[in-house]
């Protein structure tokens, strides 16, 4: 290997990392406030991707049927709540939010697809539709068992992973997908050839990481959703329910991996099932940061990102395997260093 | 003065162990109750199925309306607003942002940060610590900052559960006078106290609370001048502390 062939590594890897960073920190977040681990993730990665492969098609993407059939089951638990506790006035305005919104977006994607709309349109819808999946999910698996224990919540969330996986294959079909590069010009940057599509990517990223920054420092409701984190009682007594957080959450995580779908579509094709092994490297840069630091995760996720790179080049046909070998020191790792203390639920 | 809270028949459970048997209890506005007993008589109990974190059964009506159906958070809105034993703090954020989340019920009012000078005024320490991380606060500032957090929410009802539990004797008496200066701006207040000296000075209303049940109840001066509670919870004429 010669120092060119470096480069080339270390700017494939450190684009695919930014890539597993946003996921790592998407998982992070939905763990610190709902403490559920978001197996699916990959699977809005890959919905992100398709959707948008959709759009350009010009075709109406299956994500589409999928949001409004969510909000619609979305909406009958929410009148079915409403009865139960006796606030049918309060019915139409739920109803409203549930499946009025998502299906006022569904409908512009739809309308939308054939229009071959400026590419930028494009992604905010695929974003959009998404994004709008998330509290959904959150609403119909998730907000009626948020009491349960961590691995109560971890196999809901396998079983959710399944059936999307499943979803995905209905609406999406079986073939894979590749969005175009969003720019296909490079430049000399002393020996290294810089690609401006890497730019892009890592530069997205790093924005996006910047917006969640201010958000969560500067904005109330991202501080509400930090205090649910780090004290669900004191939230609850000041006000902020977590069905709410959990709603906020889920929107926000399901944004970020719509972003993971958009940024990736041109470097991989997708399948209905791709997301998963994407989301895992996600995961892998999680782990790293203990399922709690944001900037350990991130730098985790890049570090993922490097070693793949690496590992294609020197052995690739074992690069998922030295990936995921990598979990073993960082586990022991983790155990050895960190205090322990009894799960106490 | 019109009735704030009334408790009737209020029964509470952990599982199938019943901890409260049968509760009543009033608290008007602009006045302080104070409930005392000892440890393990259901008084942490009680607030916390005033506030919904428990469910319970029998009647509990707030400003004339059953609370029964609220969650945790529209109680909250409503005025009802609890302080609990342990702070519940928010460790890892700054005492600006645990003040200004203390309003996030109130967040679509105009006025949501309006309380913040009023909390600042009457907690200067907080107004210094502002930029510093809760849990690096100590145990009377904590205290401070929990109160303060409650006071952003624009309580009608305050509930206080041991607010001088592990306190120094000076910073007691610099809480129950804040107590005492809520009552003065028409704020209710539910008082949990082991400290049952202070608690009666401060009090209108006193309920002493055994084994889950009502044992006594009186006016405060009353019950401060009791044998059976002086003998029990004043500790003859040694000065009780918490």
């Amino acid at each position: 290997m010669d120092l060119s062939i470096a480069a080339l590594l270390t700017q494939d890897g450190i684009t695919n990392g930014a890539i597993y960073a946003l996921l790592a920190l998407a998982l992070v977040l939905v763990f610190a406030v709902t403490r559920i681990i978001w197996v699916p993730s990959g699977e809005f990665v890959a919905y992100g991707t398709l959707t948008l492969a959709g759009m350009q098609l010009g075709k109406p993407p299956g994500t589409v049927s999928l949001l409004v059939g969510m909000a619609i089951v979305a909406g009958l638990l929410e009148v079915y709540v409403c009865i139960r506790r006796g606030e049918i006035a309060r019915a139409p305005r739920r109803l409203l939010l549930w499946t009025g919104v998502p299906c006022v977006i569904a409908a512009l994607v739809w309308w939308s697809a054939p229009l071959n709309l400026p590419f930028p349109v494009q992604v905010a819808l695929t974003l959009a539709a998404v994004a709008a999946l998330g509290p959904l999910l959150y609403r119909i698996a998730y907000q009626p068992i948020a009491e349960a224990s961590v691995l109560v919540l971890l196999i809901v969330s396998v079983a959710v992973h399944f059936t999307l996986t499943g979803l995905g294959l209905w609406f999406f079909g079986a073939e894979g997908s590749r969005t175009p590069a969003f720019a296909s010009a490079s430049f000399q940057l002393g020996n290294v050839n810089v690609n401006v599509q890497s730019l892009l990517v890592v530069g997205t990223s790093a924005a996006l990481i910047g917006v969640l920054y201010v958000f969560f420092g500067r904005t109330l409701y991202g501080k509400a959703l930090r205090a649910t984190a780090v004290n669900r009682v004191g939230a609850r007594l000041v006000g902020i329910s977590p069905s709410f957080a959990g709603t906020l959450t889920f929107a926000v995580a399901a944004l970020m991996c719509a972003f993971c779908g958009v940024l990736i579509g041109p470097i991989t094709t997708i399948y209905y099932d791709s997301g998963f092994l994407v989301s895992l490297k996600g995961f892998v840069g999680a782990i790293i940061g203990g399922l709690v630091s944001y900037p350990l995760a991130a730098a985790g996720a890049l570090l993922v990102g490097l070693l793949e790179s690496f590992s294609s080049f020197w052995a690739s046909a074992f690069k998922e395997v030295i990936v995921f070998t990598l979990i073993i020191p960082v586990l022991l790792w983790r155990s050895l260093t960190t205090h322990h203390h009894e799960e106490d639920e | 003065m019109g009735i704030l809270l009334r408790a009737r028949r209020l029964s509470v459970s952990y599982g199938r162990v019943e901890a409260v048997h049968g509760i009543s209890l009033d608290v008007s506005d602009g006045s302080i109750v104070t409930v005392i007993g000892p440890n393990g008589a259901g008084k942490t109990t009680l607030l916390s199925a005033t506030i919904g974190l428990l469910p319970s059964r029998g009647d509990i009506d707030y400003e004339g309306a059953s609370l029964t159906t609220l969650t945790v958070e529209e109680r909250v809105a409503a005025g009802l607003v609890l302080v609990p034993e342990k702070r519940e703090l928010f460790a890892g954020m700054t005492v600006a942002e645990n003040l200004e989340l203390g309003a996030f019920a109130r967040r679509r009012s105009r006025d949501a940060m309006s309380a913040l000078n009023d909390v600042y005024r009457r907690f200067p320490r907080l107004a210094e610590r502002k930029t510093q991380l809760a849990a690096t606060l100590s145990g009377g500032e904590r205290q401070m900052l929990a109160l303060g957090r409650a006071l952003m929410a624009r309580p009608k009802l305050l509930m206080l559960d041991e607010p001088s539990l592990g306190l120094a004797p000076l910073i007691v008496r610099e809480i129950f006078s804040i107590i005492a200066g809520l009552k003065m701006a028409g704020v209710g207040i539910l008082l949990v106290e082991q400290n049952a000296r202070a608690a009666l000075q401060v009090a209108d209303y006193g309920y002493v609370l055994e084994t889950g049940e009502v044992a006594l109840e009186g006016p405060a001066s009353d019950l401060a001048t009791n044998p059976r509670v002086i003998d029990t919870y004043l500790g003859g004429s040694v000065p009780a502390s918490a």
